[in-house]
């Protein structure tokens, strides 16, 4: 019996795939490779991989502790490489992200507010951040985590550097 | 004759043929099928397709609700979604019949196209064949109709409100809950994220597995709802065999491949002029423009991020030329 092995990418292991041109324009694919990004960005970073109007994806490089961030929205981790552990604090003011702002913004230090608790989690994992709660990443080796939120202020763009542009 | 359906639709069908199955109408198509092949015949013309691959397509037309834009079931057939109405077509967006003046389109009510396509479905599926399953987890859909498998084209699409594993949403996927490890994933993890929720934050101190719930689906090329930030849903998918209708954009669409490879063919959406090939590995990035159309090919199976914006304005917007059919201008 053929055993079918299951192949994830990681920092240490990863190979992009091709983009064949035919008859088309490569950036019109924006097209790149999420453990290629993070292997080049600075820790947690948010890096857009992905967007669709507001809409981003997010890859960010996981290594030693980020700063504290909330939104107004729910956003959602998957842990692509490594492990990270996600703290959460209930905010005593969700107001730093009121109700109409779209991303998630940095806090100036600790967050007031109650302890909600924390998650481990590893390749595969994907967590809730939810709305009005503070959270922050801590990874001792690095790993990647891809966001699925919406574009804020601290979303990086760099498309020319990350994506294939020539056939 | 006419049958009542549960919706309270009435689909045009006839009395079963020598081979078992029914004829369908809808408007001026007519769908029949016989042991090896489904037809359909239109005013100006007529096509065959092997029965396995209408019936693989036809169950994700149904089972999507007609999808995001363009569901081709081939390079003739389909389906236009305009959400709350459907155009039926043969040979509308392809060049030769164009030019040949040979292509049909008709446009109807979502729920008559919807029931019609469902009884066909069921109709046409025989005991045994899961058009939803890869081909080597299947038995036959060929021969004159034999039983039927209403479990199969009739199953639950998982759509997240939140986040599958939430209380109160999705829940994951499990051995007891009839979802075992698929043959090609024994090898994926299953390990649970580690969840510390303090008293009273359970409902939001939330993490699953995605991947060990992805190595257990049971079907393949489904995309269904993970995770939900307003209308960025994550829809990821297990892939395996050949994607069983091309899909043609109506709104940017974004895949992340998660494991393995799948190659992508993408073609010019209203033409099939062939505009590019995608070759995904693990972590790669790419979208796909709202002016072509796709179709998947993956060696083993394989976990594909499907990345939608369902805001209901952007068909519209991209129709009229307010927004470019790219993701990204750089």
């Amino acid at each position: 019996m053929t055993e079918h092995a299951t192949i994830f990418g990681s920092l240490e292991s990863f190979e992009k795939g091709v983009l064949e041109i035919i008859d088309d324009d490569p950036k019109r694919y924006t097209y790149s490779n999420m453990f290629d990004v993070a292997s080049r960005s600075e820790p947690y970073e948010k890096v857009a991989v992905a967007k669709n109007m507001e809409y981003v994806l997010e890859v960010l490089r996981a290594e030693g502790t980020s700063g504290w961030r909330t939104a107004a929205h729910d956003e959602f981790a998957l842990v692509m490489d490594g492990e990270v552990e996600i703290q959460f604090v209930k905010l005593a003011d969700p107001s730093i992200a009121p109700e109409d702002k779209e991303g998630s913004v940095a806090l100036p230090g600790d967050p007031e507010g109650t302890p909600m608790g924390r998650v481990v989690a590893r390749q595969g994992h994907m967590t809730l951040l939810p709305k009005g709660a503070a959270y922050r990443f801590q990874a001792e080796r690095p790993g990647v985590i891809m966001m699925q939120t919406i574009a804020g202020d601290d979303t990086v763009y760099k498309w020319a550097e990350i994506c294939q542009t020539m056939p | 004759m006419a049958i009542d359906t549960s919706a309270g639709v009435q689909v045009d069908a006839d009395e079963p043929n020598e081979h078992g199955y029914r004829t369908f109408r809808l408007g001026e198509f007519e769908f029949s099928r016989n042991e090896y092949f489904a037809y359909v015949r239109w005013p100006t013309g007529s096509h065959v397709v092997s029965a396995d691959s209408f019936l693989k397509a036809l169950q994700r037309d149904v089972a999507w609700d007609f999808f995001y834009g363009i569901v081709n079931f081939d390079g003739v057939v389909g389906t236009v979604n305009h959400y709350g109405t459907v155009d039926l077509f043969c040979g509308r967006y392809n060049d030769a019949y164009r030019k040949a003046e040979l292509d049909h389109m008709e446009n109807f009510g979502t729920p008559l196209i919807r029931e019609t396509f469902k009884a066909m479905l069921d109709d046409w599926t025989n005991e045994g064949f899961d058009p939803f399953a890869s081909p080597t987890e299947t038995g036959s859909a060929f021969g004159p109709k034999r039983g039927n498998n209403h479990r199969a084209v009739t199953r639950h699409r998982v759509t997240a409100s939140r986040m599958v594993g939430v209380r109160g949403d999705e829940q994951v996927r499990s051995d007891e809950s009839g979802f075992p490890v698929n043959r090609q994933f024994m090898d994926v993890p299953q390990d649970e994220p580690e969840i510390y929720a303090e008293p009273g934050f359970e409902q939001d101190v939330a993490s699953f597995n995605l991947f060990a719930y992805l190595s257990r689906s049971d079907v393949t090329w489904n995309p269904s709802v993970v995770a939900a930030c307003k209308n960025s849903l994550a829809c990821p998918t297990t892939e395996e065999y050949i994607l069983p209708i091309i899909h043609g954009n109506d709104r940017v669409e974004w895949f992340v491949q998660l494991s393995d490879e799948i190659w992508w063919n993408v073609e010019d959406r209203d033409t099939g002029t062939a505009r590019i090939k995608v070759v995904m590995k693990p972590g790669d990035v790419a979208s796909m423009p709202a002016d072509i159309r796709h179709q998947g090919y993956a060696p083993k199976r394989s976990m594909l991020f499907v990345w939608e914006n369902a805001s209901p304005e952007l068909p519209e917007l991209l129709s009229s030329g307010k927004l470019p059919p790219v993701a990204v201008d750089f």
